[in-house]
C-alpha cells in the first residue's frame, strides 16, 4: 500500500521544542488556552475582592495589609486599591482571557485542523506571537509589584487620568507605564497572530474546501483576525502616543490649564482627552466582536452538531458574521455619548448600532431555526452552546437601550452597563470557551470530560452568573454609579445594599462551582476515559483523525473534502451525519 | 508501494506533495495547502498584504490624531522642515528604482547585474536612515524637539515610526543581498526578493505621503 506522502514537519524530540518553543500550532493553542485559564482565575480573584469591598467596605482584613502594607494599611482596602483592582480585573480579563482563548487558544489549535492544513501558514511567527503574550501578561502582571502598585485609570485608560504620572494616583506611576507597555507588547503579539490566521485561511485550505464549505467557527476566526488586525494597530497608535504624554512631555492628549490634587500642570497644554476615547474606542467596539464572534462560530457548530440538523442559513450566518465585523469599525462613537458630542453625531452612531441589531437577530433567529425540530442531545457542550444563546440575547437586549443617546446618558455611569457588558462579553464569551473546552477536549487531550460533574457545572454556573449580573441592571436603574469603591454613606446608595449583598454571594457561588471545572479538566486530562476518533459524530475534519492528531493533523495525506460542514439527517444516507470527507456518492451534492 | 496502491492514494487523497521550503517556517516550516511551495509563497504575499494593512492603520491613526490635534487648539504652530529631508526623499526613491532594476535583471537572467542593483538599492536604504537620522539633529541643534509643539511632535512621531519600518526593511533587503552575494540565492528565495521589495516600495509610498502631510498640515 502507499507510504504516507512526505510530511513537511518532523516532530521535535527535545522536550524544550516540543513542549515550550514549540513550532506546532496545537501545542501553541493549548499553551494559550492555559495562559488564558491561569489569567482567568487572576481576574476571577480579583473581582471577588471587589464584591467583597462593596458590601464590607470598612473590614479590616489582616492578609490585605500583608498584600498591600500601604493601599491596604491596617487591613482596611482604600479606594485607589480598589480602582487599581478593577483596572487589572478588566484589562486581564479582556485581553488575556476573552481575546486570548477563543481565537489564540481554540483558533490556533482548530482552523488548520478544520480546514485540513498542516499547520499555520508561518509557525515560527506563531510561536512568537504566543511568547510575546506571555510576555505581555508578565508585564502586566508585574504592575502590581512596583511602587504605587497597579494603574488606576480602567482598561479604557482614559487620560488625563492615565497621562498625567504620579500626581493622579498612587498606581498611575510605573504602574501605568507598565499597562501601556504591556498593552502595547500584545498589540504586536495580536498583529503576528492575525498575518497567521488570515495567510492559513486563505492559502492553507486543502482541496475541495471551499469558503462556502468552512465551518462557521474558521469564518469568525478569519474575521476576528480582521477585526484584530485593523483594531490593534490603532490601539498600539494611541498607546504609543499616550506614553509619549506621560514620559518625554507631549501634550497629544493632555489638556492645558489642568489642576490635579490642587496643583495647576503647567507643563502640558491643548491637548484632548476625547482624542484619546476617539483612537481607544475604534479599536475597542471591534475588540468587543473579537471576544464574542469565536463564541458565536462555536455556538453554531455545536447547535448544528448536537441538534443533527444542518445550521439555519449557513450563508445568512456568513454574510452576518462579514456585517458584524463591518458594522463594528463604525460605532464607537456609542461609548462617547457622555462626552458632548454633536447630537447630530450622536444620532448617526445610534443608527449604526442599531443597525447590528439586524446581523445579530439573524444569527439568533438561525440559531433557534437550527434547534427547530431537532434531536438534541443535550451533552454539557450543547448545554453551555444553549447558555451563550440565552446570555446572548440578555446582553444584547441591554444594549438596544444603551444605543440609545437619550437613555444612555442616564444609564452610562451606572451599574446597567456592568450588567449588560458583563453579559454579552464577558460571560457569554466565557460560555462560548466552556462549550469549546468539553466539545474538542477528547480531541486535545484524547480523553473525554466527566459529563455529570460537567452538568453540575453548567447549571450552576448558568444560574449564578444570572444572579450576578441581572440585579445589576437594577441597581443601575436606581442609579447606582460604577467605579465607586463604597457607597455606604449615600442613603438612596445604602438601601441597596442588601441587592449588593446577595450578587456578592452569588459571586462567591460562582466562583466556588469552577473548582468543578478545574477538577473535571484535570482529573480528565490523566484519569478521563479513552476518547474516540469522532465522540459526538461531527462532520468536521478534525474528528477524521486520530484523537490527539498526529504531529502533521492528518499523518501525511492530504484530505480531499467533498461536502459542506453541515450534512446531518441528509435523507437517503446511510448515518445522521455525512463526514465533510466522505466520498462524493454518499449524497448528491451540496 | 504498489502503483494502484498509489493511483488510489491519489483519487482520495489528492496526489503527494512536493517537499516543502519556506524560509519563515523555521525549521521545515507548513505548508497544509494542496502544493508545498506555491502554497507557500501565497500565503508569504497574503501575510505580507495583511501586514500592510495594519502598517496603513497605524499610521492612518497617526494621521487622524494629527488632524484632530491640530484643529483642536490655537498652540500649533507650524515647524521649519530641514532641506535634507528632500535629499532623503530622492535617495529613497533611487533605492526603490534600484530594487526594481534588480528584479528586472533577475527575470531576464542577469544575476550579476541583479547582485549589482540589489546592493545599490540596500546601500541606498542605509543611506536614507542615516539621512533621516541627520535631519533629527538638525532639528535637536535648532532646539525643536518632540515636545515643543504639537507640530515636532507629529514630525518625530511619524518619521521615527517610518524608520523602525524601514529598520525591517533594510534587514530583509540585507539578509537577501547577503545571500545574492554569496550565490545561495536558490529559485525558493524569489519569495523574499518579491516580499522585500514590495514592502520596501511600499515605504517608499509611504514616506511620500507624510512628505505631504508635513508639509501641507505639519
Amino acid at each position: 500500500m502507499s507510504a504516507p506522502t512526505h510530511s513537511a514537519h518532523h516532530a521535535p524530540q527535545g522536550f524544550i521544542r516540543k513542549y515550550v518553543f514549540s513550532l506546532d500550532h496545537k501545542v501553541i493553542g493549548i499553551q494559550y488556552y492555559f495562559l488564558g485559564l491561569f489569567s482567568v482565575f487572576i481576574g476571577m480573584g480579583l473581582s471577588l475582592l471587589m464584591r467583597f469591598h462593596m458590601v464590607n467596605p470598612e473590614a479590616k482584613v489582616a492578609w490585605f495589609a500583608k498584600l498591600w502594607p500601604t493601599a491596604a494599611a491596617g487591613g482596611m482596602m482604600t479606594p485607589e486599591l480598589y480602582l487599581s483592582l478593577m483596572t487589572m480585573h478588566g484589562t486581564i480579563m479582556v485581553f488575556f482571557v476573552l481575546t486570548t482563548v477563543p481565537q489564540s487558544g481554540f483558533g490556533n489549535y482548530f482552523l488548520p485542523l478544520q480546514i485540513g492544513a498542516e499547520d499555520m501558514a508561518f509557525p515560527v511567527l506563531n510561536m512568537l506571537s504566543f511568547w510575546t503574550t506571555f510576555i505581555a501578561l508578565v508585564v502586566m502582571v508585574s504592575a502590581f509589584f512596583v511602587q504605587g502598585g497597579a494603574p488606576l485609570a480602567g482598561w479604557t485608560a482614559y487620560p488625563p487620568l492615565s497621562a498625567a504620572g504620579r500626581i493622579t494616583g498612587p498606581g498611575e506611576g510605573m504602574g501605568q507605564t507598565l499597562w501601556i507597555l504591556s498593552i502595547a507588547i500584545f498589540c504586536g503579539a495580536s498583529l503576528m497572530g492575525a498575518i497567521n490566521f488570515i495567510a492559513t485561511t486563505v492559502d492553507l485550505r486543502c482541496k475541495g474546501m471551499r469558503l462556502m464549505r468552512m465551518p462557521l467557527t474558521c469564518w469568525t476566526w478569519l474575521v476576528t483576525a480582521i477585526l484584530a488586525l485593523l483594531g490593534f494597530a490603532v490601539l498600539l497608535a494611541a498607546g504609543l502616543l499616550l506614553i509619549l504624554d506621560r514620559t518625554v512631555g507631549t501634550s497629544f492628549f493632555i489638556p492645558g490649564g489642568l489642576m490635579i490634587s490642587d496643583q495647576i500642570i503647567s507643563n502640558h497644554k491643548g491637548g484632548s482627552p476625547l482624542l484619546w476615547q476617539h483612537l481607544f474606542w475604534f479599536f475597542g467596539h471591534p475588540e468587543v466582536y473579537i471576544a464574542i464572534l469565536p463564541g458565536m462560530g462555536v455556538t453554531s457548530h455545536l447547535l448544528s452538531t448536537f441538534a443533527r440538523k444542518p445550521v439555519f442559513g449557513y450563508k445568512a450566518m456568513v454574510y452576518a458574521i462579514l456585517s458584524i465585523g463591518f458594522l463594528g469599525f463604525l460605532v464607537w462613537g456609542h461609548h462617547m455619548f457622555m462626552s458632548g458630542m454633536n447630537p447630530y453625531s450622536a444620532m448617526a452612531f445610534s443608527v449604526l448600532t442599531m443597525a447590528i441589531g439586524v446581523p445579530s437577530a439573524i444569527k439568533t433567529f438561525n440559531w433557534i431555526g437550527t434547534l427547530w425540530g431537532g434531536k438534541i442531545h443535550f451533552d454539557t457542550a450543547m448545554m453551555f452552546s444553549l447558555g451563550f444563546v440565552s446570555l446572548f440575547v440578555t446582553g444584547g437586549l441591554s444594549g438596544i437601550f444603551l444605543g440609545q443617546p437619550a437613555l444612555d446618558l442616564y444609564f452610562h455611569d451606572t451599574y446597567f452597563v456592568v450588567g449588560h457588558f458583563h453579559m454579552i462579553m464577558g460571560v457569554a464569551a466565557i460560555f462560548g470557551m466552556f462549550a469549546g473546552t468539553f466539545y474538542w477536549f477528547p480531541k486535545m487531550f484524547g480523553r473525554m470530560m466527566n459529563e455529570t460533574l460537567g452538568k453540575i457545572h453548567f447549571y450552576a454556573t448558568f444560574i449564578g452568573v444570572y444572579c450576578i449580573f441581572t440585579p445589576m441592571h437594577f441597581v443601575g436603574m436606581a442609579g447606582n454609579p460604577r467605579r465607586y469603591s463604597d457607597f455606604t454613606n449615600v442613603e438612596y446608595l445604602a438601601a441597596l445594599m442588601p441587592v449588593h449583598k446577595f450578587m456578592t454571594h452569588a459571586a462567591y457561588f460562582t466562583a466556588a462551582v469552577q473548582i468543578l471545572f478545574l477538577i473535571n479538566l484535570f482529573w480528565s486530562l490523566w484519569k478521563g476515559p479513552k476518547a474516540p476518533m469522532n465522540p459526538w459524530n461531527s462532520t468536521s475534519l478534525e474528528w477524521t483523525v486520530s484523537s490527539p492528531p498526529p504531529f502533521d493533523n492528518f499523518g501525511g495525506v492530504h484530505p480531499v473534502v467533498n461536502h459542506g460542514p453541515y450534512e446531518f439527517s441528509v435523507p437517503g444516507a446511510p448515518t445522521d451525519f455525512i463526514m465533510q470527507t466522505d466520498p462524493p456518492s454518499v449524497t448528491s451534492e451540496d | 508501494m504498489g502503483m494502484s496502491g498509489s493511483l488510489t492514494h491519489d483519487i482520495i487523497h489528492g496526489p503527494p506533495r512536493p517537499p516543502f521550503e519556506g524560509g519563515w517556517g523555521g525549521g521545515g516550516g507548513a505548508g497544509g495547502g494542496s502544493d508545498g511551495r506555491g502554497a507557500f509563497r501565497r500565503a508569504s504575499f497574503t501575510g505580507l498584504y495583511v501586514l500592510l494593512a495594519a502598517s496603513t492603520m497605524l499610521f492612518a491613526a497617526f494621521t487622524s490624531a494629527m488632524v484632530v490635534r491640530r484643529g483642536l487648539s490655537d498652540d500649533w504652530m507650524s515647524m521649519s522642515k530641514p532641506p535634507i529631508l528632500l535629499v532623503n526623499t530622492g535617495v529613497l526613491l533611487a533605492s526603490s528604482l534600484a530594487l526594481e532594476l534588480a528584479r528586472r535583471a533577475l527575470k531576464a537572467g542577469g544575476r550579476t547585474k541583479f547582485n549589482a542593483w540589489w546592493t545599490a538599492g540596500t546601500v541606498l536604504g542605509i543611506l536614507f536612515l542615516g539621512g533621516q537620522a541627520l535631519a533629527w539633529n538638525q532639528l535637536n541643534a535648532a532646539s525643536v524637539f518632540i515636545s515643543t509643539n504639537p507640530s515636532s511632535s507629529f514630525f518625530y512621531v511619524l518619521s521615527v515610526a517610518h524608520a523602525v519600518h524601514l529598520l525591517g526593511g533594510v534587514s530583509a533587503l540585507f539578509y537577501v543581498d547577503v545571500q545574492a552575494l554569496r550565490l545561495t540565492l536558490g529559485p525558493a528565495k524569489r519569495t523574499a526578493i518579491d516580499i522585500s521589495a514590495i514592502f520596501w516600495h511600499f515605504l517608499d509610498g509611504l514616506w511620500l505621503y507624510l512628505m505631504v502631510l508635513f508639509y501641507v498640515w505639519g
